[in-house]
């Protein structure tokens, strides 16, 4: 049997090598599924629950993808990645879109040949240290041991910012965020750094939360964002604005419960053409008038998925920071829809 | 004679003296002590520091151990029955999460209500597995191991029972053509026998098995419900790898080191160059290729199922390890076993299958085995191709959740106990089949 489906999968590729290659919303289109790269599991970005439903912020913009795509939320294949393999299974056609909380940087966008969408999360770089440590800034941090997962941009950021501020450290290298969490927990290190959204969620998930402080310098921007493959710029512009569409969105006051009403009923331009109820801003990707609408309307806009995900109200309780609308002091904005 | 004093009395004792307890120092548990562990100050000091050693760990575990949680929601909750049971300060293990989530280390995200079939399949494996294993089982059952593959592969994917029994027809077609054209000669009658069943199942093999469920319609006795591969994990994947791979592995490994022992340059060629290259780059290697550059070379939309292309993967692996066993195996028997097969007039073939194999193979029992041991350990490594694993992959799922971060040795624990009890299940065989085809009489 496996050799028959080796065979079949020949004989397949042997016919389908004969058409060209077909653009990758075709592909999903045939297809009638979404593969979308996450992560294999973290907190509040991707994780599948107790019977295999992902859920998280990241799974939340893929399953709007695929409801403006293929016209249903549910249509999408997750496909677990790890920190190795992300790039390469977005490269070599494995994954449509990859969402798993990838720091956009000049040489991934340029020399990995991805193109990242937009920014769907601001992170950046800090630090955890035990209360009865008497530290208040981490440029007091001199001579400490920090627990840092080897491998990453914080690997290297560390090391920058050390060394711009005359400081020295030991570093312990750890592989995984579990197990710098029992590293930190043991003692094994002073102080352990990872990015500020998950050492809030570490911190929520310690015995003792009010033992350990998050020091407020922030040593790295880390803008996360959804990725695609270089040349396929109208599969791009579809990932891109459903991103902008979620966060016009929030900007504009459309969610998921008074979307309908304000189709209806609403004299923006800007909202109806969002909604598609005005001009063809679909068409013109290559989708229909209603793409928007169904992507807001799988998990809500930016704002309703955040709250959901990722937000004050949840265990993790980031607050939006740098991620409110511009409006609000943050950096979402997104450019018109018109 | 001698001039002993007359006044000496003699004394001849008559009777044997009862048999007296050796002194208490030089008996039982005393003396083992003090001649295994206090012989000297060097294995005093040893003695001393390892019982610090034994006492350190045992206050570490005994208290966590013997402070276990098994019913809690999430981890909060479990830490606040430990204080609330033990005091402030009080550490314990919270096996609630294993409670809670066994289901999904074993079956990874199968469908709930399809548990049986993988627990079905897991069972008739060993109904398979019975007479291949076990002397006294009746050797009709080995029909069932036959048919075994076919049966698992459908009962864990689904969809249509056609499309095994079409491939299982394949096998057949290429057997039927073997003993009809046995007697014109071994060469046509191999070509035709692998010939014969790859154009089958080319040709006719997916159209016959797609108009057949088109005829009979998704019916219970011929259609199961499909399930991707995406929803293996756990210890499904791995029991399905690991299974799949040394089925696959032991007949591939034997012919590479026949291939490796031949006089044909060709074959030898071809076989040393493959087991050196595979030996010569790590697993990992070879499952990044399979899961990410394979891609490169298929077009793209081509859909080629990834658990398929690890079993492959890690077929090859294991392949070229089984073939350095036997290899040695084969070293080891005397040249008058190979001259003796000549004398007899034996052909190659059954001078293989008569005489050398089964006694290359019962010397590299052991190292098979330890192979196998190995391979099913490595199939853990499938989740670095995002494969959920049930040691990692399924682990950091769980603790991706927020009632369970922040826990860490219960579920490798967990793991750990699993594989330990199928590792040490496939040690204790190995050493029942030395013993059970021992022939020699040394004496132990």
């Amino acid at each position: 049997m496996k050799q028959s489906v080796f065979l079949g999968t020949l004989t397949a590729a042997g016919l389908a090598a004969g058409v060209a290659s077909a653009a990758t919303l075709d592909d999903v289109k045939a297809r009638g599924e979404l593969n979308c790269g996450v992560s294999t599991g973290l907190t509040g970005f991707s994780l599948p629950d107790a019977n295999g439903n992902w859920t998280g912020f990241d799974v939340s913009f893929c399953r709007a993808v695929a409801a403006a795509v293929l016209g249903d939320g549910s249509k999408v294949k997750f496909v677990p990645t790890t920190g190795q393999t992300r790039f390469t299974a977005l490269a070599s056609g494995e994954v449509d879109v990859l969402a798993r909380n990838s720091t956009w940087t000049f040489s991934r966008d340029t020399d990995l040949k991805l193109d990242f969408i937009g920014v769907n999360y601001y992170d950046g770089q800090g630090f955890m240290v035990r209360k009865d440590l008497g530290v208040t800034s981490a440029k007091e941090l001199d001579g400490a041991t920090v627990c840092i997962q080897t491998g990453t941009t914080t690997e290297l950021n560390l090391a920058d910012w050390f060394k711009i501020n005359n400081l020295s450290y030991t570093p312990v290298a750890i592989e995984t965020n579990a197990e710098g969490e029992q590293q930190y927990a043991a003692g094994a290190c002073d102080a352990y750094t990872t990015d500020a959204s998950g050492l809030a969620s570490t911190r929520a998930a310690f015995a003792d939360p009010e033992n350990h402080i998050i020091l407020p310098e922030i040593i790295s921007k880390e803008p996360l964002g959804p990725a695609t493959r270089h040349g396929d710029n109208e599969w791009t512009d579809i990932v891109r604005w459903t991103l902008n569409a979620l966060i016009a969105a929030e900007e504009y006051g459309v969610t998921s419960a008074n979307m309908d009403e304000l189709a209806a009923s609403s004299p923006n331009p800007e909202i109806r053409r969002l909604l598609g109820v005005e001009g063809d801003l679909g068409p013109m990707i290559r989708l229909d008038k209603g793409w928007a609408k169904r992507a807001i309307a799988v998990g809500g806009n930016y704002g309703e998925i955040f709250a959901a995900t990722i937000g004050e109200a949840t265990p993790i309780g980031l607050a939006r920071g740098l991620n409110a609308q511009w409006t609000q002091g943050g950096l979402l904005y997104a450019p018109p829809f018109r | 004679m001698s001039d002993t004093p007359a006044q000496t009395v003699p004394f001849v004792r008559d009777t044997m003296l009862p048999p007296a307890p050796p002194p208490a120092s030089q008996a039982g548990a005393l003396r083992w002590l003090r001649e295994n562990l206090l012989s000297g100050p060097l294995n005093i000091a040893l003695t001393l520091l390892g019982i610090g050693a034994v006492w350190y760990l045992l206050q570490g575990i005994v208290p966590w151990l013997a402070h276990s949680v098994w019913s809690a929601d999430n981890l909060t909750q479990c830490r606040q029955i430990i204080t609330d049971r033990w005091g402030e300060g009080a550490t314990g293990a919270c096996w609630a999460v294993i409670r809670e989530r066994w289901t999904q280390f074993l079956f990874g995200f199968y469908p709930q209500h399809l548990y049986w079939r993988p627990t079905l399949a897991f069972a008739l494996l060993f109904v398979a597995l019975a007479p291949v294993l076990f002397a006294r089982v009746p050797k009709k059952l080995l029909w069932f191991s036959v048919a075994y593959p076919f049966v698992a592969f459908w009962l864990l994917w689904g969809g249509s029972l056609f499309l095994p029994l079409t491939v299982a027809a394949g096998f057949g077609l290429g057997w039927a053509a073997f003993a009809l054209l046995h007697r014109f000669g071994t060469i046509p009658a191999v070509a035709a026998a692998v010939l014969l069943p790859v154009l089958w199942w080319l040709l006719f093999a997916g159209d016959l098995s797609r108009d057949l469920t088109g005829l009979v319609g998704r019916e219970v006795p011929f259609w199961l419900e499909q399930v991707r591969s995406d929803k293996f994990g756990g210890f499904v994947l791995a029991i399905t790898i690991g299974v799949a791979g040394i089925a696959l592995s032991l007949p591939l490994g034997i012919m590479l080191a026949l291939g490796r022992q031949s006089d044909m340059f060709l074959i030898k060629t071809l076989a040393v160059s493959f087991i050196e290259f595979i030996r010569g780059v790590p697993l990992i290697t070879l499952l990044f290729t399979a899961s990410l550059l394979l891609n490169y070379f298929l077009p793209p939309g081509t859909t080629f199922d990834i658990i398929l292309r690890v079993i492959i993967m890690v077929t090859l692996f294991a392949a070229a390890y089984i073939a350095e066993v036997i290899r040695g195996g084969l070293a080891a028997l005397p040249r008058g076993q190979y001259e003796a097969a000549d004398a007899l007039g034996l052909d190659y073939w059954k001078a293989q299958r008569l005489i050398i194999l089964p006694q290359a193979l019962k010397i590299s029992i052991p190292g098979i085995v330890s192979t196998f041991i190995g391979m099913f350990k490595d199939t853990t490594l499938v989740v670095f191709v995002g494969l959920l694993d049930p040691l990692k992959g399924i682990t950091d799922a769980v603790r991706a959740s927020t009632d369970w971060k922040g826990i860490y040795w219960e579920p490798y624990i967990f793991v750990g106990a699993i594989f330990f009890i199928f590792n040490f299940a496939m040690s204790r065989y190995s050493m029942h089949l030395e013993r059970r085809l021992k022939t020699d009489h040394r004496q132990e």
